[in-house]
């Protein structure tokens, strides 16, 4: 049966691999070529790499980096940040790497989505949001680049991605973002059950529990996370780590039968 | 040498760096002369079956593939769309296949009530029906990526390798002679494809 699919996600900040936060206070965690080296030995179930400077910088994607990183990779790999034209993104699918996350290209009024889309397939597109609650606690798409809350409503939002030929949805919850205090059971839930597309959730997790969790009460497809794979202990010391096959088994092995 | 064919679908990015790390002879081509003298083909293929297979005619690759796998005995190895391309028809298009297998494609179709997302996307098993060299050296568990949302319906049981299954079993690769499909990915399934690709090298 097919297995819950366990992703880290890697944050290139200044060239190096940091973790935030809700989006703030980037900790230094190391080299992502060494890093993204341990997670293809540990064989990792895939990779996501988002550059969360490049669209707040406006720049292009560093696609040296992201060569180096394809080269070193025997799973799916999954890159985010600052791509804008169908050009970029077809540099980026030329080097190795088989899915482009779009989030803040996916924003406002463009066929940017439906464009790649076209030409490379659903399966190739993943489109990404992040989510945040307003000061009244109610849930809305966050503009990362601007730093704040967009008057939007988070599945119009995710389904409109859906429609606009994403094959795959990437759902990252800001108010969750680094705090190892387990991942929004209940949007979660209330999102995934609405969409019929592949959903990786990410936000909140710190153990294994966490994530059987949120497979056991939603249908979101897969996990990602990112403080889980790269911090120990409660000093949250850096260690790049990720678990071993046994353990996933018992976690997450019959909850799809 | 290995010929990847390509015929404008998806990126050969994956494959390329695959056939590197295994130590292969190959080049990336869409002529028939390098077909006509390949040691192996790999059809590679990522998008809809209709485009894939207007691809290969407009290049004019089509006789000459069915020529060479047929009549030369040259092993070809369909990859994902490849795979789909090798059967004779598909319920994603109206095209004919290149029919060199005694099978179709067909989409998934689960119960209503099914909580099983399109397209399957992710590692899972695949079962041996029938023992290949294609598959050795392996552990027990023999794990591969997949991603797609059509999949091969074989005619002749003899003609499967082995079965995944989604909702209920598919045919996740198979092998009649030198003619071999996988539905997965082997170019992005860690050790698992690293020695199918060395085994298909080997043969």
């Amino acid at each position: 049966m097919l297995q819950t699919r366990i992703i880290p996600v890697l944050l290139m900040h200044k060239n190096a691999l940091y973790k935030t936060v809700k989006y703030k206070n980037p900790i230094y965690v190391g080299d992502p070529i060494n890093a993204i080296k341990i997670f293809n030995e540990k064989e990792v179930d895939e990779l996501i790499i988002v550059d969360i400077d490049a669209s707040k910088n406006n720049m292009e994607p560093n696609y040296k980096f992201i060569e180096d990183v394809a080269s070193e990779c025997f799973m799916p790999l999954c890159y985010g940040g600052g791509i804008k034209t169908v050009d970029q993104a077809s540099k980026i699918y030329s080097i190795g790497v088989e899915k482009i996350a779009i989030e803040n290209g996916g924003l406002g009024k463009t066929s940017l989505i439906t464009d790649i889309s076209n030409i490379y397939g659903a399966q190739s597109l993943v489109g990404s949001v992040s989510i945040n609650k307003n000061i009244f606690g109610k849930l809305k798409v966050y503009d990362h680049v601007q730093g704040k809350n967009l008057k939007i409503d988070p599945i119009g939002h995710v389904k409109k991605l859906i429609s606009d030929g994403a094959g795959e949805i990437f759902v990252n919850t800001v108010y969750k973002d680094g705090t190892m205090t387990g991942y929004d059971i209940e949007f979660l839930k209330t999102i995934s059950e609405s969409i019929n597309v592949p959903m990786i959730a990410c936000g909140g997790a710190a153990t294994l529990e966490d994530c059987q969790k949120v497979i056991k009460e939603t249908e979101v497809s897969a996990l990602g996370a990112g403080s889980m794979f790269v911090f120990h202990g409660k000093h949250k010391a850096v260690l790049i780590k990720y678990p071993n096959r046994n353990q996933i088994e018992k976690y997450l092995g019959s909850l799809n039968e | 040498m290995i010929v990847v064919v390509d015929y404008g679908m998806g990126n050969l990015g994956s494959i390329q760096k695959m056939l590197k790390k295994c130590g292969a002879n190959f080049v990336v081509s869409n002529l028939s002369k390098d077909i006509e003298s390949a040691e192996k083909i790999i059809l590679p293929g990522v998008g809809s079956f209709d485009k894939g297979m207007i691809n290969l005619r407009s290049l004019q690759l089509v006789d000459v593939i069915k020529k060479v796998v047929l009549q030369n005995k040259t092993p070809i190895l369909g990859i994902c769309l490849g795979m789909q391309l090798l059967t004779k028809s598909s319920e994603e298009g109206v095209e004919f296949g290149l029919g060199l297998v005694d099978a179709n494609t067909k989409r998934f179709r689960f119960d209503p009530s099914s909580k099983l997302k399109v397209p399957h996307m992710g590692w899972n098993i695949t079962h041996p029906l029938k023992k290949s060299t294609l598959y050795e050296n392996m552990e027990d568990e023999k794990r591969f990526y997949f991603v797609h949302s059509y999949a091969v319906s074989c005619n002749k049981v003899e003609d499967i390798l082995t079965t995944t299954n989604y909702g209920y079993e598919f045919v996740s690769s198979f092998q009649v002679d030198n003619i071999i499909g996988a539905q997965f990915h082997p170019e992005k399934s860690h050790k698992f494809g690293i020695t199918f690709f060395n085994n298909f090298l080997e043969l």
